[in-house]
């Protein structure tokens, strides 16, 4: 076997909409779903999957970006093993990911109680945390109205 | 159907040597699906980021792990000095490449050695570990250290290796190679050893592949993908070929991972046959700026390293991809139709290592 010197390292941007297409081309071209991560940066999420080729080593990255409120849908229907990258991404940063195969709600990592999205920012955790809150009474509100 | 019955396997097990926790669903005695549990020692090194400047998370990365600590070091400075373009004197590519080898091969007699422990081969266990020690006994004379090491910097090493520990270390890879071979017969012929090993856990290259086995677990199944085979540091420059197996079963995987020690053993000896005279670091100026994921080939398989900076001291983000993270998805597609008993050999196959893996 030959040695494959400097393989393709790219990280293609794509838009949040074409997520699932992407990860579903990726599949077909028989690539191996690699890793997946989040990172807080200027004000964003930035969501980084990568996909390897086996042979040829090429790793090939798709990235999306999100808002704090964006839910993200999960890839784990198409994907299986993506479980536990969603769930780290879901815990540590408090990305809003839906429909997740096995969704751990933020316990993978059995953080102590209150520890929520360790990794964001602490003012970004606060406004996070607000919009929930938030989210929390327009539901109960909404509960309300309906049961009147 | 039978009976159905959900056991609780770990965090605490005889086998484990960290905590992870399974409920096994079984039908009668037959594993139906297995639910893993993580988080038990989590300790957020990723999260140090903030705190720490991009040359000191060198020591907090390399704290990932206690078997491999210098594999992650490694990866990580990789990562940096890729961002920065730095090119790392040959010399100390070298001595990377000597180190790594030399842990992969302390990793793979630690997890033979527990292998041995979990099917009840008591004197195996200790074969192995006493083997192991003289590799301990070599860190300790290059660099001071035992499990971490803390010789690698962004820019190369901060020790070096005179002529003389050189010719120790080829020294003792032939004891080391010899004491190996006397116990190799054992682990791969010994009928009991087999009878516990042969055609338990099997996973195909297929199932493999769709669950993204990475390491030696991967190439038990016939995926034929070593990170070392993409040249950093000195694998350019060494010859070897990716070490696998067509069989898939838990007796494959100690097949490759003792293969895999011998090829050690020569990678060490090619290298230190190449390793040229010079400088064994470079100085560093500025910061890193711009973001990079870097990929090597750690004892346990594939491992990531990203980090992203924007020209300041202190990263956006340092991320570590470990390859048990990778293997867990395999581990349970692998359970499901097993037999209780087999579990734990099972289990222990993987080579887990959950330090790693929740970091």
């Amino acid at each position: 076997m030959e040695k494959v010197l400097n393989p393709k390292n790219e990280i293609v941007e794509i838009e949040l909409n074409q997520l699932l297409l992407k990860v579903l081309e990726m599949k077909k071209a028989g690539l191996r779903f690699s890793q997946a991560c989040a990172a807080w940066i200027n004000d964003r999420y930035e969501l980084s999957y990568s996909w390897v080729n086996n042979e040829t080593f090429d790793l090939t990255t798709l990235r999306v970006y999100a808002g704090l409120e964006t839910i993200v849908p999960s890839i784990t229907e198409l994907i299986p093993t993506a479980v536990f990258y969603e769930n780290e991404m879901a815990e540590m940063y408090d990305v809003k990911i839906d429909m997740m195969n096995l969704d751990f709600k933020h316990r993978l990592y059995r953080l102590k109680e209150g520890l929520d999205a360790p990794l964001l920012p602490e003012d970004v955790r606060e406004k996070s945390e607000a919009l929930k809150a938030g989210q929390r009474e327009a539901a109960k509100e909404a509960e309300e109205k309906e049961a009147k | 159907m039978g009976k159905r019955s959900v056991v609780p396997f770990g965090p605490q097990h005889p086998v484990l040597p960290e905590p992870i926790h399974l409920d096994l669903v079984l039908e009668d005695e037959q594993v139906v699906e297995a639910v893993p549990n993580i988080g038990f020692i989590h300790r957020g090194l990723e999260g140090l980021v903030t705190k720490k400047d991009f040359n000191q998370m060198v020591y907090v990365i390399e704290r990932t792990c206690g078997i491999c600590s210098f594999g992650h070091g490694t990866g990580y400075c990789e990562a940096v000095e890729n961002v920065m373009n730095v090119e790392v004197p040959d010399r100390a590519k070298y001595l990377r490449t000597i180190w790594f080898e030399m842990s992969r091969i302390h990793s793979h007699l630690l997890w033979l050695g527990l292998l041995a422990d979990a099917f009840g081969f008591e004197s195996l266990f200790y074969q192995c570990w006493r083997i192991r020690e003289r590799v301990l006994d070599l860190f300790e004379m290059t660099t001071g250290g035992r499990i971490i090491f803390s010789v690698n910097q962004v820019g190369g090493v901060n020790k070096d290796m005179d002529k003389g520990m050189l010719q120790k270390i080829l020294e003792d890879m032939d004891v080391i190679e010899k004491e190996l071979k006397q116990i190799t017969g054992t682990f791969l012929t010994d009928y009991s050893v087999e009878s516990r090993l042969k055609g338990v856990g099997v996973l195909t290259k297929q199932q493999a592949h769709d669950l993204g086995a990475v390491g030696p677990f991967g190439r038990a199944s016939g995926i034929a993908y070593d990170l070392r085979m993409t040249g950093y540091e000195a694998y350019k420059y060494l010859d070897f070929e990716p070490i696998t197996s067509d069989v898939g079963d838990s007796w494959a995987r100690v097949d490759v991972r003792i293969r895999e020690i011998f090829q050690s053993i020569d990678l060490i000896r090619q290298a230190i046959g190449k390793i040229p005279g010079g400088e064994i670091n470079v100085p560093v100026k500025g910061n890193p700026n711009g973001e990079c994921f870097t990929r090597i080939e750690q004892p346990r398989g594939e491992a990531y390293y990203y980090i992203k900076g924007d020209n300041k001291p202190y990263l956006k983000r340092v991320r570590v991809r470990t390859p048990t993270f990778a293997n867990l998805a395999g581990l349970c597609e692998m359970l499901k139709g097993a037999e209780y008993a087999d579990v734990p050999i099972m289990v222990l196959t993987i080579d887990p290592c959950i330090s790693c893996t929740e970091r």
